[in-house]
């Protein structure tokens, strides 16, 4: 048994975080924060250089073909860094969907562009308050045209293209749903910006008005496509999950020993302490989970579907307590604006809904098991 | 990343469940697991047949009775010895915590005495620490042990001795000097059980069991050959033993998700069976999550120790989430059965009052072998390096200790 990263996966962790370091510090994540704009485009075309967008993406498609167990090295980094860009909406949703179910010729277009840092993806399905089911999908697709209005769409004001849930058929069941690709900048898509919890990264509200409309898999397997993509994009953002926990346990303890109170560092009053080990353990498990997704990615093992959400609700449990004890920890100076608490508390926040929320990720699990023992 | 046994791992594990297959106790051992005249005897048999066959305490070195296994091969070996592993119960602390601190620290004709008689279970051990004052703070202990020629003379008591009642031998832990600071007056030594001057008294634990016991030493008489480590040095071999209490304390809890999961099912409430409330989903999810972090995390534990890491303090992890949540885990599954989950007469209990047995055990697991609040403690200090407790008492003399005893 080995249950661990390789060297070699390691040393890709280094580089990422040392190049990470110097692009997507502090600074460069305010000044998403606080600017106009909706990424931080040197940083995106760094990445794009780097290879990383196209780390788990075949090679016949234009990708470097490393395998999923780099891409998860790269999503804790990058997690852990708070990145202010387009990433997962691109590589785990966008090119996930189109590797799932798009065809050659659709894999070739896409894909090739995607791994050259050509195109921004995303991946367009919630239309209002309430989780994303067959029934609360309202827009429609017919004779190649898509109509409705999707929010929110992480990324959707600066993607190429999405992916759209749609209906087509008229039942409330899993197969009235289909899924198609959209040229965001075609006529009869209107995308604006919106406000969110974690500007740092972009949300919009986007509307079709008989927008030209790609099938991307057979009609009526929309639902069956997205469980896929889900299984396996809750692993990616589950190491996202960890790198940010991870980041935020350590800023604390940073804090912790250096901020004086009574005449001691805080970081010797056992409540902190036992919050910090607390922080730690909710980390370790989930990183150990994420581990264990990380292994079913790559694997495409039958136990994907269990481990994934497995590893989506540690990961989520993890960063949240971490996120927010963090900014317990530092008082004052957390609740504040200059200090840099809350871009985790923000981003832990997008990340525990972007795929749906907790509750939900849970009930999939307890669902996957229940599958699991029927087999 | 890879969970397949290499070729030498498949082979091991061919091997021990072959021997497993042929050897094992013949069905009916389950109902003789206590720590009664027999379950003890159950427990020795099987113990002694995995001696005689080279497969106890395989990781210990062979001039000890193992056979120099790797850690890989003793979390393969426990695999295939699956349930059998409870009849391993009662030896548990002779083999985690006092073998380890005999090899380390006992003399050469300690080593040979008694070391593979603990491997082969003719021996039962126990472990003398705690005493009525002195529980997390152990350094605080005041049982006296004085030199008389080549014998040492003890007077005091302990407390919550698991095992002493059917224990052969202990490891016993005195001040031997209360002039000097509480971590410097303290030495180690091992004891006949039935020595003159020991009485054992039974407690009566929450759960209506008494698995442990007060000790009382009257003086009784310990040969200077049975001093583990130097005089003086006794806090240095106690810590022997502790870091070994929560490598073999930790793990050793199931977490009983599947049988939580099968009773869900069968549970009925309001709205159909118990699973299929959306507050009782999301109580098994968060089982699910920490049983299989706590697994997932002993397999990264297990892959740094094949490449030579010793184990960390990490290992303190296990302990304390199982204990919590075994806690809140078996509270969650009496409140599923309503009324009924008052229930705990083994024949009319809910799975045989499986759930009851870990409400009620649960309790101690936070607390022996560490608290919840010393394993934070320990987490805190020595992975994340934060600064340790204030002592106030760490360099006064012993008998200058301010105590509400004195
Ligand atoms: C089932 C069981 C079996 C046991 N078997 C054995 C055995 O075989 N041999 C043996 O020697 N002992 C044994 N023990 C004793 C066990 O090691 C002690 O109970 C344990 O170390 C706690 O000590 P205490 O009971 O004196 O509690 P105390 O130390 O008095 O603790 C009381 C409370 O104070 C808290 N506390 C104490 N110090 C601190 C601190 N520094 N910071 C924060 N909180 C603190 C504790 O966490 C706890 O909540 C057993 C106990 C149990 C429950």
């Amino acid at each position: 048994m080995n249950f661990e990263f390789s060297d070699d996966q390691k040393l890709l962790k280094e580089q990422a975080r040392g190049f990470l370091q110097s692009k997507s510090s502090s600074k460069d994540v305010r000044r998403i924060l606080d600017g106009n704009e909706p990424f931080h485009p040197e940083l995106w075309k760094g990445v794009a250089e780097m290879g990383w967008l196209g780390a788990s993406i075949p090679e016949e498609y234009g990708g470097l073909g490393l395998g999923y167990l780099e891409l998860c090295v790269i999503a804790e980094e990058l997690g852990r860094a708070v990145a202010p860009i387009p990433f997962s909406s691109t590589v785990y949703l966008f090119a996930e969907a189109i590797l799932a179910a798009g065809t050659e010729e659709q894999k070739q277009k896409y894909l090739e562009k995607v791994s050259a840092g050509e195109i921004i993806g995303a991946l367009a399905l919630s239309e209002g308050p309430g989780a994303v089911t067959p029934k609360t999908i309202q827009s429609s697709a017919s004779g190649g045209k898509i109509t409705g209005t999707k929010l929110p769409v992480a990324d959707g004001d600066v993607a190429d293209y999405a992916v759209v849930a749609a209906r087509t058929g008229s039942g409330s069941d899993e197969g009235s749903i289909s899924l198609f690709i959209v040229d965001m900048k075609s006529a009869g898509v209107k995308a604006e910006a919106i406000e969110t919890v974690d500007p740092t990264r972009s949300h919009a509200k986007v509307t079709f008005d008989g927008a030209a409309a790609e099938p991307l898999g057979a009609a009526g397997q929309g639902w069956a496509i997205l469980d896929r993509v889900f299984d396996r994009a809750a692993v990616l953002f589950g190491f996202e999950q960890v790198g940010g926990a991870q980041a935020a346990l350590e800023m604390a303890r940073d804090y912790a020993m250096g901020r004086y109170a009574f005449g001691r560092p805080i970081a010797s009053f056992q409540a902190i302490k036992h919050k910090l080990a607390d922080m730690y353990v909710a980390t370790e498990l989930a990183r150990s989970n994420a581990y264990y997704g990380a292994w079913a990615l790559s694997t495409d093992a039958p136990e994907l579907a269990v481990a994934a959400a497995t590893a989506r609700v540690s990961a989520t449990e993890a960063y949240h307590e971490c996120s927010k004890e963090n900014i317990q920890v530092h008082g004052g100076m957390g609740f504040t604006w200059e200090f840099d608490c809350h871009l985790h508390y923000r981003r832990s926040k997008v990340l525990s809904l972007v795929l749906g929320s907790l509750p939900r990720w849970k009930d999939r699990l307890i669902s996957r098991l229940e599958e699991r023992n029927a087999a | 990343m890879d969970f397949n046994d290499t070729p030498q791992e498949a082979a091991f594990r061919a091997q021990a469940r072959e021997w497993i297959a042929a050897n094992r106790p013949a069905d009916g051992w389950q109902t003789r697991t206590g720590r009664d005249d027999d379950g003890i005897a159950t427990s020795k048999a099987w113990q002694k047949k995995k001696y005689d066959a080279g497969w106890a305490c395989i990781h210990w070195p062979t001039e000890f009775g193992g056979r120099g296994a790797t850690p890989i091969e003793r979390v393969i070996w426990s695999q295939e010895e699956g349930e059998l592993g409870q009849l391993g119960g009662v030896f548990i602390i002779g083999q985690g915590m006092c073998a380890p601190t005999i090899m380390a620290h006992g003399s050469q004709a300690a080593k040979e005495r008694h070391v593979p008689k603990i491997a082969s279970g003719e021996e039962i051990w126990c472990q003398l620490f705690s005493e009525p004052g002195s529980g997390s703070d152990l350094a605080g202990l005041r049982t006296r042990a004085e030199k008389q020629g080549d014998e040492w003379v003890i007077n005091g008591q302990k407390i919550w001795t698991s095992g002493a009642h059917y224990a052969d031998y202990g490891i016993l832990i005195t001040r031997t000097d209360p002039n000097v600071a509480k971590h410097k007056g303290l030495t180690m030594f091992y004891l006949d059980m039935r020595s003159p001057g020991v009485t054992i008294k039974p407690i009566k634990q929450v759960s209506g069991r008494s698995d442990f016991n007060e000790v009382y030493f009257a003086d009784v008489r310990i040969p200077d050959s049975q001093r583990l480590g130097e005089v003086g040095d006794g806090w240095k071999v106690s810590l022997t033993t502790l870091m070994n209490e929560r490598l073999a304390v930790g793990g050793g809890f199931p977490t009983n998700f599947e049988e939580m999961f099968e009773m869900t099912k069968v549970i009925e409430g309001d709205n159909g069976a118990a699973i299929d409330d959306a507050a009782v989903r999301e109580k098994l999810a968060d089982w699910y999550i920490r049983a299989a972090g706590l697994r997932n995390t002993q397999n990264r534990m297990m892959s740094a120790l094949s490449r030579g890491q010793a184990p960390g303090p990490e290992a303190s992890i296990s302990k304390l989430v199982l204990g919590i949540n075994r806690q809140n885990m078996a509270s969650t599954m009496l409140d599923i059965q309503d009324t009924y989950g008052v229930i705990s007469q083994k024949d009319l209990a809910v799975n045989g009052g499986q759930f009851h047995e870990i409400f009620f055990r649960a309790v101690a697991h936070r607390i022996e072998g560490g608290t919840d609040e010393i394993l934070r403690n320990i987490i805190a200090e020595r992975v994340l390096g934060l600064p340790g407790d204030i002592r106030v008492d760490k360099d006064l003399p012993f008998n200058k200790i301010p105590s509400g005893a004195n």
